[in-house]
């Protein structure tokens, strides 16, 4: 499987709209490579495949029977050049989108042929990360089979067959040119998702060779897939997607980025709803059994999107001489298994894959403020505790007390380590001196008790994001905090300490030379990076400040509401007429309620929504900071530059001068320049790149978490809204019995 | 200055735009603010019916004010009166009145010593411009931080709410006329049938200072003497329980009326807070370029819809809750100047009496001070009568006008808040699809 290894690294071939002929070649290269050889014919032999799909005519019976669905999808325009339905599956981020090109591509193909029922059948998938490749696959060889009869030349067709071991098998299955197809299609649905179609067409005879395939794959793979930890099984899993799109590569340089779109969103729709972490295959069970396809299904996507290129080369190779059979099976496990040589990239996308996924592996909550000790020494203790899979730790559950010190101690130690490479650092949220008298006084009033829940809440999300950082999670000072029981006192961290101080003064001096660097920007990415964060800061400051009046204003309202309440009560005591006296004790009583309600819409402001805003401000900080190191690093790299251009002036004086004692020592002072200029460049090229891989990170963190809170927000204002009609509605009948 | 002057003139013109919607009573044609409110005249129109209730709707003088026009701090209202009766001249006709004339009305009402055996109704305050005046300055003045389409939608709200003061105070004026016009004796008052017919300026002289100071001396003499004839005992338990009731029930919808208006007008700032963090959100999604920038779109979007409802939920409470606490504050007040005046001439007859025993003592002017006597128990006992009267149809009218009011703001809290709902529910559906 060498070959297998060596196609999938970087070289992105550029064969966006490749030539039949180039796929062919590809195919050759590959040798027994099926992932490849066979994904790679889908989308080039498009073309070829959508004239063949007409002279299957045998098989056209089919597409009448399909869906309305199918013919919605068949009705849209799918004029775009065979490649562009790829790149489509590519590009789409949405979960909509993943499943819609791919339907799309397969359209042209086959629009009125046999592919409609496989469509059917591609139909439920749809929106699944994992049936995608099972999509790409199953697909694939039905069109090859399609254009197979008509085109028995056509190269790819015959490179596949010519690395089967049997190169004239193409005349079995040029024989029974419309079998193969329809089997695929009537047969696989009614088996598998058990769910039998429209009329069936299909000889039966190739039931058995169905069989096997079928076989194959319930037993195999899922023995494969349940024995691996999840992580691997994604990679395996990833890994195919990945290789295709590698193979199929866009020729876009955006390419690195918009495969981490489709995985991390993908990933983000399917993952979720599995929240038990147990295994692989159960967890992509719970994905699809919500959807109307019973389990059966859920397990077949699971199979397929692994093994459906071996169940069809495999029928396929059944068509021919069943010598062959086993062959391609190791290859795919081979492939499969062999994820390794991946691209930077992919090992980048599946490192994003885990950290979606650490979400689910390792939760993080902190409960229980408590106040411990007296007085000004007092400080609240928090109760961190870890619920974990990851092998990473000693045990699955742990809790630890930590200190709000303690929390801004981990961030100065990461902050350290880390934003010297360009890491954005999630900050922890502010000291409040405040805040933290009130609760050290001892008041137990309402805001002492709110400021603490504020901050709970503030740390908790502190923490989850620095874990959920997969580089950040890796760092051993993230493992101490969480585990160890007796944290070292975090020093440095007080606000009015030396070291305060002294930091203090590093910032002025940061921030003074941060004035003084005047970098000509090379990269526009980043400029424009740059100005956007300063522009969304600016704007998030603005929004935090109104939402902030909000929250004032509404609890101004609550309480003016409380005062009306109380003052209408007292109204109703004096009303001399029974019936209004009760109905405005009543109506004081639903504006007692309504006080409430507005209590707590302003506390939801506050938390679902101003809280967010700060947080993503001072994020938004972090972000600046890890701009502002790439920064320095460029100067530095510049400083270097000057210097050993001073240092190659002062050797052509010196030779000028020819003082050969000190001309030695100058040109060891070259060669150390030297290599500082190219360890500096290094530098600068590694933290930009770390730079733009952290934004990048962080824009989508950050579409999600608003999504998220946004949600939320609203679902609080619709919550007091129903509370609100509730109220009043209880309310009208009092109102009416006023006589 | 310049600024405020502006801001007057962009008031006057909303006014006169006002104007020609009234006169042709055809709101759907003018701009999109009166549209925005035509709605909340309709409702205004409903309040006004439902704080005088109980107006028997007497075919035979309907009298209404279609149509106001605001000069600077002077409104002048047109008064248009229908009429079958024949103390009129004509049947139909209109007049243009000022506020100054209302009062003019009230007070010549009630120092009508006939009237004091009745509730006078309350004259209508004055109109307040001020605190939209106030509130467009200070706009004015942060414009510079705010975005154009922030500022605007400020505007328009703040010109949307002088519409609704103008709308409130032409309303306030149209019910004092009609409930005069409802009472069997009001309506055939001299002054009141002057007041709706002569059509020339009634040019009532405001009050210049003296006579400012001598209605506050008025007022003071009154409280004292408020205090002096409490002593007094009461001989009629209907009026005795009356007046604690009223007295106590005065006191306290006064502060429910503060506080009322207090709470509406913190609901106002939570709606405008909605119009900032709208805008806010608008220029957060313009500068976005990710998958977050429909959500943010969509929110902002949501937060103008929202604040919409939330406005109309503030000026509905204001409309349903404050002005009717209101109206019935001034009520109240116009039924204790009515127990006031009772007691005085309570108290009058009761000097009469002692004044009587004295002359009889003496035996000097008996027949004069038994004269006297007479007098003063044939008035104590008209004000009681009439006083019984008035304060049972006052009860009455207060417990109806409650029923409609409340019924009709819980009615229209539920109906807000279910359109709220369903904004909740499509911006959260969209969200999730996405």
């Amino acid at each position: 499987m060498a070959t297998s290894s060596e196609r999938s690294p970087p070289p992105f071939p550029e064969d966006l709209e490749p030539e039949p002929d180039e796929v062919g070649d590809q195919d050759s290269d590959d040798g027994e490579d099926i992932f490849l050889g066979t994904d790679n014919p889908l989308e080039i032999k498009m073309d070829p495949s959508l004239s063949a799909s007409d002279i299957t005519s045998s098989t056209k019976p089919l597409s009448e029977a399909s869906s309305p669905p199918v013919m919605d999808l068949l009705s849209e325009p799918a004029s775009e050049a065979s490649s562009a339905p790829m790149v489509d599956l590519l590009m789409e981020p949405a979960s909509e989108g993943s499943s819609a090109p791919m339907v799309d591509l397969l359209m042209e193909p086959a629009s009125e042929a046999s592919s409609a029922p496989m469509m059917n059948l591609l139909m439920e998938p749809a929106s699944e990360a994992s049936s995608a490749p099972m999509m790409n696959l199953l697909m694939e060889p039905a069109s090859d089979d399609l254009k197979e009869p008509p085109k028995p030349d056509i190269d790819p067709l015959a490179d596949i067959i010519n690395d089967t071991p049997l190169s004239e098998g193409k005349t079995p299955v040029a024989a029974m040119p419309q079998e193969p197809p329809s089997d695929l299609f009537d047969d696989e649905p009614s088996e598998l998702f058990a769910e039998p179609r429209q009329s069936n067409t299909a000889k039966q005879q190739q039931t058995s060779i169905f069989d096997e395939p079928d076989e194959d794959l319930f037993s195999e793979p899922l023995g494969e897939a349940s024995k691996k930890p999840q992580n691997d099984f994604f990679k395996e899993a990833l890994a195919p997607v990945a290789k295709a799109s590698n193979v199929c590569g866009p020729l876009s340089d955006n390419y690195n980025e918009q495969p981490t779109d489709i995985f991390t969103e993908e990933a983000i729709t399917t993952l979720p709803s599995a929240v038990s972490t147990v295994s692989v295959n159960s967890k992509t069970n719970g994905v699809h059994s919500d959807e109307e396809e019973p389990d059966i299904f859920a397990e077949a996507t699971v199979e397929l999107s692994l093994d459906s290129p071996r169940n069809d080369r495999k029928k396929k190779e059944a068509a021919k001489p069943s010598a062959s059979a086993s062959a391609p099976a190791p290859s795919v496990s081979a492939s499969a298994s062999k994820p390794q040589p991946k691209t930077l990239e992919e090992v980048q996308y599946i490192t994003l894959e885990e950290e979606v996924e650490d979400k689910f592996e390792l939760n993080i909550s902190i409960t229980n403020p408590e106040k411990v000790g007296d007085g000004m020494n007092a400080y609240m203790a928090y109760k961190v505790s870890t619920q974990t899979t990851l092998p990473m730790f000693r045990s699955k559950t742990f809790t630890v007390r930590r200190r709000f010190s303690d929390f801004l101690g981990l961030y100065e130690k990461l902050s350290d380590k880390h934003t010297l490479n360009g890491y954005i650092v999630p900050p922890p949220p502010e000291k409040s001196i405040m805040g933290m008298t009130k609760v050290k006084v001892g008041k137990e009033d309402n805001s002492s008790a709110e400021f603490v829940e504020r901050r709970r809440a503030a740390l908790e999300r502190y923490l989850q994001r620095v874990v959920f950082h997969p580089s950040l999670l890796q760092d051993p000072d993230v493992r101490e905090f969480l585990e160890r029981d007796d944290m070292p006192r975090a020093h440095n961290t007080q606000a009015l300490s030396g070291a305060g101080f002294l930091k203090m003064i590093n910032r002025a001096t940061d921030s003074l030379s941060k004035m003084t660097i005047k970098m000509n920007e090379s990269d526009v990415w980043f400029e424009e990076k740059l100005q956007e964060v300063e522009a969304e800061d600016q704007q998030l400051r603005k929004l935090h400040i109104m939402v902030d009046s909000l929250v004032g204003h509404r609890k101004e309202l609550s309480v003016n509401t409380g005062g009306f309440a109380k003052s209408v009560a007292m109204l109703g005591s004096s009303e001399d007429n029974t019936a209004l006296s009760r109905a405005l004790s009543q109506l004081a009583e639903v504006e007692d309620k309504m006080e409430q309600l507005h209590q707590e819409q302003a506390a939801s402001d506050s938390f679902c929504f101003a809280e967010l805003l700060a947080d993503y401000i001072r994020l938004l900080g972090s972000v600046r900071a890890s701009f502002d190191q790439r920064m320095k690093t460029w100067q530095r790299w510049q400083d270097a530059q000057n210097m050993l251009q001073k240092k190659r002036e002062t050797e052509a004086k010196l030779l000028w001068a020819n003082k050969p004692d000190k001309l030695q020592q100058a040109k060891d002072d070259i060669t150390e320049w030297e290599a500082k200029v190219t360890q500096y460049e290094r530098d600068f090229d590694r933290v930009s790149a770390t730079v733009r891989k952290e934004v990048l990170r962080f824009e989508k963190e950050k579409a999600r978490d608003f999504k998220k809170q946004i949600i939320k927000y609203l679902e609080s204002l619709l919550q007091s809204q129903q509370q609100l009609i509730k109220y009043w509605e209880a309310f009208l009948p009092e109102a009416k019995a006023i006589a | 200055m310049r600024q405020e002057e502006q801001n007057g003139g962009c008031f006057q013109k909303i006014a006169n735009i006002a104007r020609l919607a009234a006169q042709h009573d055809d709101l759907q044609r003018c701009c999109t603010f009166i549209i925005m409110t035509s709605t909340l005249d309709d409702s205004e129109k409903e309040k006004a019916r439902s704080v005088s209730v109980d107006l028997n709707n007497d075919a035979s003088l309907l009298i209404d004010i279609p149509d106001a026009l605001c000069e600077r701090d002077k409104v002048k209202f047109t008064v248009h009166t229908k009429t079958t009766l024949s103390s009129f001249q004509k049947p139909d006709f209109s007049v243009p009145r000022q506020h100054e004339d209302f009062i003019w009305l009230h007070d010549a009402l009630v120092e009508t010593e006939d009237y004091a055996g009745l509730i006078i109704p309350p004259a209508p305050p004055k109109p307040d411009f001020e605190s939209p005046r106030e509130k467009m300055h200070k706009l004015g003045e942060g414009e510079a931080t705010m975005t154009k389409e922030e500022y605007t939608k400020m505007k328009q709200e703040l010109e949307a709410e002088y519409l609704a003061v103008f709308k409130k105070t032409v309303q306030v004026h149209e019910v004092f006329l009609q409930r005069l016009s409802s009472h069997p004796i009001l309506s055939k008052d001299r002054n009141f049938q002057i007041f709706l017919e002569y059509d020339q300026d009634l040019s009532v002289r405001r009050k210049n200072a003296k006579e400012t100071f001598g209605s506050f001396f008025k007022n003071m003499v009154k409280s004292a003497d408020e205090v002096i004839i409490s002593g007094i005992k009461e001989v009629d338990d209907f009026f005795e329980q009356e007046k604690t009731f009223l007295l106590d029930y005065s006191s306290k919808i006064k502060d429910s009326t503060a506080r009322a208006e207090k709470m509406t007008r913190s609901h106002k700032n939570v709606a405008d807070d909605y119009i900032h963090i709208s805008a806010t959100l608008n220029s957060l999604s313009v500068d976005d370029n990710t998958a977050l920038k429909k959500h943010l779109e969509k929110f902002a979007d949501l937060f103008e819809k929202l604040r919409k409802v939330e406005g109309r939920v503030a000026s509905d409470e204001e409309l349903k809750l404050t002005e009717l606490f209101r109206y019935y504050m001034l009520d109240i007040q116009a039924a204790k100047d009515l127990l006031y005046r009772r007691a005085r001439a309570l108290a009058d007859y009761e000097n009469s009496n002692k004044a009587l025993d004295k002359a009889r003592l003496k035996s000097k002017d008996i027949t004069q001070a038994e004269e006297h006597q007479q007098q003063c128990l044939q008035k104590f006992d008209k004000l009681s009568e009439s006083g019984k009267r008035e304060l049972t149809s006052f009860k009455g009218r207060r417990v109806v006008a409650f029923r409609k009011n409340l019924i009709e703001m819980s009615e229209l809290e539920i109906k807000h808040a279910k359109n709220n709902m369903a904004l909740l529910q499509g911006c959260i559906e969209l969200l999730k699809s996405n």
